[in-house]
């Protein structure tokens, strides 16, 4: 009847706790995540609607093109307008 | 039951609830955490998509203006010298020249000169216009062509034209001189006439510069039509005077070019005088000025 009394207290005063202690900590840990993941999710949201104006760079292109043909043409002018440096 | 039973069983039944409490909890917290990855892997998946042809568009960018750069480089160059390039360089972004020319290697170990000196001011204007333009010094956005978002667009939106297509290609500057390709004689003549071959040959290379300062009428020289003549054109005919445009002598006889071989200084010089007048002798016995004698000395190179 001791060795009762003995297991009862033994279970109510160390392995009770102890579950209890293991289990709050995986909890908090998984609890601990989901703020982390929330912030995730929303700065990669927050990361595409910053990229809507990637499309903005295929007019960038085209301008860049047209106004380095425009420099070509000025060039190839003034080529021809200007005299070369004299050779030493 | 001894007591004992009944303890032990509820101890059991406590630890039974506090794992299901926290294994429940557990749960909940993980379906949250596996919803908050879900959206946070779509938001990734639309960045990589969004991104995927940033990298072609900016390379094909990046070359244009590399084409641009390496035009740019080579033609001021070429026309400019390296040395004057980097003096250039130098004077409109003091500090430039000591990183050289991508193109050109060894640009950077080249002494500037003091552009300023070399260049008139006009051209460096001319050459500041780009960059510096006051419309974009006043721009609260900076210089035109170092804002990427402002870049040449915005300066060509200023203007409504085209300026390519007026005109559309320049004409070669014309050469001129003797040696030109094509020669251009004057629309009319203002004093004496214009030296040919020979009359350059026989008068000498002085001659020559009578013909190379002749713009022709075409290309607004001063016998050009009034409507291509600036408001501050040269003085007209009226005022210069012009040639009868004939080798015939304008007096009755002409002039005599052998008369000059025959010339006495005795009986030619001088205008004629009256008759029955005594010559002016009352000098003659008058010692010479100091003047005339100094002047004497110093061209027979000897002192008396």
């Amino acid at each position: 009847m001791t060795l009762w009394w003995i297991g009862d207290v033994l279970l109510l005063v160390v392995i009770l706790p102890v579950v209890v202690y293991l289990l709050k900590g995986v909890l908090d840990a998984a609890r601990g995540i989901v703020p982390s993941v929330r912030r995730i999710a929303a700065a990669a949201q927050a990361g595409s609607k910053d990229l809507d104006a990637v499309p903005l760079l295929l007019t960038t292109q085209a301008h860049v093109t047209t106004t380095v043909e425009v420099v070509a043409g000025y060039g190839g002018s003034l080529d021809v307008i200007i005299d070369d440096a004299e050779e030493d | 039951m001894p007591a004992a039973g009944v303890v032990l069983i509820i101890a059991v039944l406590l630890i039974v609830l506090a794992l299901v409490y926290y294994l429940v909890s557990t749960i909940v917290a993980l379906r949250q955490v596996t919803s908050g990855l879900d959206d946070a892997i779509a938001g990734v998946g639309e960045i990589i998509a969004k991104s995927a042809p940033v990298e072609d568009v900016v390379q094909d960018i990046n070359a244009n203006l590399d084409a641009g750069v390496d035009l740019l480089e080579g033609l001021l160059v070429k026309k400019a010298g390296l040395e004057d390039a980097m003096g250039l360089v130098e004077g409109l972004y003091p500090g430039a020249a000591a990183e050289g020319l991508r193109n050109f290697p060894g640009s950077e170990t080249v002494t500037p000169p003091r552009i300023s000196e070399v260049y008139t001011k006009g051209t460096l204007t001319l050459a500041r216009l780009g960059r510096e333009a006051p419309i974009a010094a006043t721009s609260p956005k900076g210089p035109v062509l170092r804002n990427v978002e402002g870049g040449s667009l915005d300066a060509r939106s200023l203007y409504p034209d085209n300026r390519q297509t007026r005109p559309e290609k320049l004409p070669r500057s014309p050469v001129i001189g003797t040696d030109a390709p094509v020669q251009y004689l004057p629309s009319e003549q203002r004093g004496g006439t214009t030296p040919d071959e020979a009359e350059m040959r026989e008068k000498g290379p002085w001659a020559e510069t009578a013909a190379e300062g002749i713009v022709p009428a075409e290309l607004g020289g001063s016998d050009a039509p009034r409507e291509m003549l600036a408001d501050d054109r040269q003085l007209g005919s009226s005022v210069l005077g012009e040639t009868t445009g004939s080798d015939e002598p304008a007096t009755g006889s002409g002039i005599d070019p052998s008369a000059g071989d025959e010339a006495d200084a005795t009986s030619d010089g001088g205008p004629a005088p009256p008759e029955g007048a005594e010559p002016d002798l009352k000098d003659a016995g008058a010692a010479p000025r100091q003047v005339d004698v100094d002047s004497t000395d110093t061209n027979d190179g000897s002192a008396t």
